[in-house]
């Protein structure tokens, strides 16, 4: 039997992060996770998905992003992806506090707190081509509940 | 609208009290908004109260960063108050509760506001 997943594409536009995060907290329901694993996730979710919208496209909203979600036993894999410029420097990209956009006050926080919320996360990007972020979360509910 | 803003003028305090969700979305109406609050001569001090803040991300760490800076620039000071555990593990993450003053509740934050004016 295939593992459950999910695929939601959006529109580039600030509007739809607070969708993104619900929809992606309220498919990882099922796995019973606790209020900080939730929280957790809608905060990865939204640092992804406002990198892709800010620096992937730019701010143009006619961009697209995609995210999947797939649950394998007792762990969430998710991928946020979009199609914009991708990052030229990502050693660079990925350290705390750094930005390309200091004028529209990025704190330069994303990747740190992905990296810091999830227990994997893996980039993948090409200039010109986009950008591609893997993370993995188990959720520790289950667990402790049953064994 | 994912996020409410609501000003208060208190002497020479401005409290902004935030309630619903803080990211890169709601963030620009917030910095809109205590921008320009923050041209009243009479504001010195500010109080940015939490408590009915549900979600935040880094977006809302950039804009609170961004008005600190305004405020230290215009001689005040600012506290933060009635912080939930997920967004004060933020600040910590961010270094930022290095440079902000927090505060149990509203209550208090003015009084530590009062002792300094």
């Amino acid at each position: 039997m295939s593992n459950n997943f999910m695929k939601l594409e959006f529109a580039s536009r600030s509007e739809n992060e607070s969708f993104a995060r619900v929809a992606v907290a309220s498919f990882v329901s099922q796995l019973d996770p606790t209020l900080n694993e939730l929280t957790d996730i809608k905060t990865v979710i939204s640092e992804a998905v406002t990198n892709a919208i800010i620096h992937g496209y730019d701010g143009n909203p006619d961009g697209i992003v995609t995210i999947t979600c797939e649950i394998e036993d007792e762990t969430v894999h998710i991928s946020v992806e979009d199609n914009g410029r991708g990052i030229s420097d990502l050693e660079q990209a990925r350290q705390p506090l750094y930005t390309t956009k200091p004028e529209l006050e990025r704190s330069g926080m994303g990747f740190t707190i992905m990296e810091n919320f999830m227990d994997r996360l893996e980039v993948e990007t090409e200039p010109g081509r986009g950008t591609s972020i893997r993370m993995t979360k188990r959720i520790e509910t289950k667990k402790a509940l049953y064994n | 609208m994912s996020l409410q803003i609501d000003l208060h003028y208190e002497r020479n305090m401005l409290i902004v009290r935030l309630s619903g969700e803080l990211d890169h979305h709601t963030a620009e109406l917030v910095k809109e908004r205590m921008e320009e609050a923050l041209t009243r001569p009479t504001v010195t001090h500010v109080i940015l109260s939490l408590e009915h803040l549900h979600f935040m991300d880094s977006s809302g760490l950039g804009v609170i960063l961004g008005r600190y800076k305004q405020v230290v620039a215009k001689g005040g000071r600012m506290v933060v108050c009635s912080v939930s555990p997920a967004v004060y593990r933020l600040f910590e993450m961010s270094g930022l509760f290095k440079i902000l003053t927090i505060e149990e509740n509203e209550r208090r934050a003015v009084s530590s506001l009062e002792v300094v004016s």
